[in-house]
């Protein structure tokens, strides 16, 4: 399951609506093993494209030195898909490399970017490992103090 | 002194867990080639084809520079050197 707090979620959303019709992309870091998505980090979509994303090389390297230096890791990657479901695509399955990581799709097909849209958008989370994909549970919580205690 | 190769999350299976390991050559081809002697399979993770080319979605970096604009698998190493592996993150 993914637990992540409103204001990422919508953070997330909201690039995602912004960028359309090119998919938007990025991560949220944590601390390393504590399953905690708590920093957001927006990325440049280096294909500017509305069926491929790409981190950009130098932004790639940047943000895992970043991340290293803080001893965290992705623990959410996120892009976002501008004409079909949010499901994984075999281009996304063959390229997931971050076996760690929940990968976040979201969708902003039939008119979801719009901003006098305000419907839900589609947001759901995978673990791609080895050419598997499986689908888990999003859990949205004010914020991460409200699961202390919880396993 | 020896050429340290960081090795991404997805490839210390074959670093028996270790984020870094050392090796030696004068370019990326040959310390790739060296670093593969004490952990066989991970050259075939950054490398494909024949003649051998870097994979299209892994980035190689010499002391932070993408060897894409250095000259691939020729960039020249040395002792001292520091080169990231990092798989791309991209999809469709």
């Amino acid at each position: 399951m993914l637990i992540i707090e409103r204001a990422t979620h919508d953070a997330i959303v909201a690039h995602a609506r912004r960028d359309h019709p090119d998919e938007a992309c990025g991560v949220v870091a944590g601390p390393v093993g504590s399953d905690r998505a708590v920093r957001f980090v927006p990325m440049l979509n280096a294909a500017m494209s509305p069926t491929f994303y790409e981190f950009d090389s130098g932004d790639l390297l940047r943000l895992y030195k970043e991340m290293d230096e803080r001893d965290e890791e992705p623990v959410v990657i996120y892009h976002s898909h501008t004409a079909t479901e949010a499901y994984p695509s075999r281009t996304d399955i063959n390229l997931a490399q971050e076996p760690g990581a929940h990968y976040v799709l979201v969708s902003t097909r039939d008119g979801a970017d719009s901003p006098a849209y305000d419907g839900p958008v589609e947001f759901r989370s995978y673990r791609i490992i080895d050419g598997e994909v499986v689908e888990e549970e999003v859990r949205v919580v004010g914020s991460y103090t409200e699961t202390e205690g919880e396993n | 002194m020896a050429i340290e190769l960081r090795v991404p999350t997805i490839l210390r299976t074959y670093t028996g867990g270790e984020k870094a390991v050392n090796g030696d050559g004068a370019t990326l081809a040959e310390l790739i080639d060296n670093v593969n002697g004490a952990h066989p399979g991970l050259k075939e993770r950054i490398v494909e084809g024949q003649p051998e080319e870097l994979r299209r979605f892994v980035n190689v970096y010499v002391n932070d520079e993408d060897v894409r604009f250095t000259g691939g698998l020729k960039t020249e190493v040395k002792d001292g050197d520091v080169i990231v592996v990092l798989p791309a993150v991209a999809g469709g």
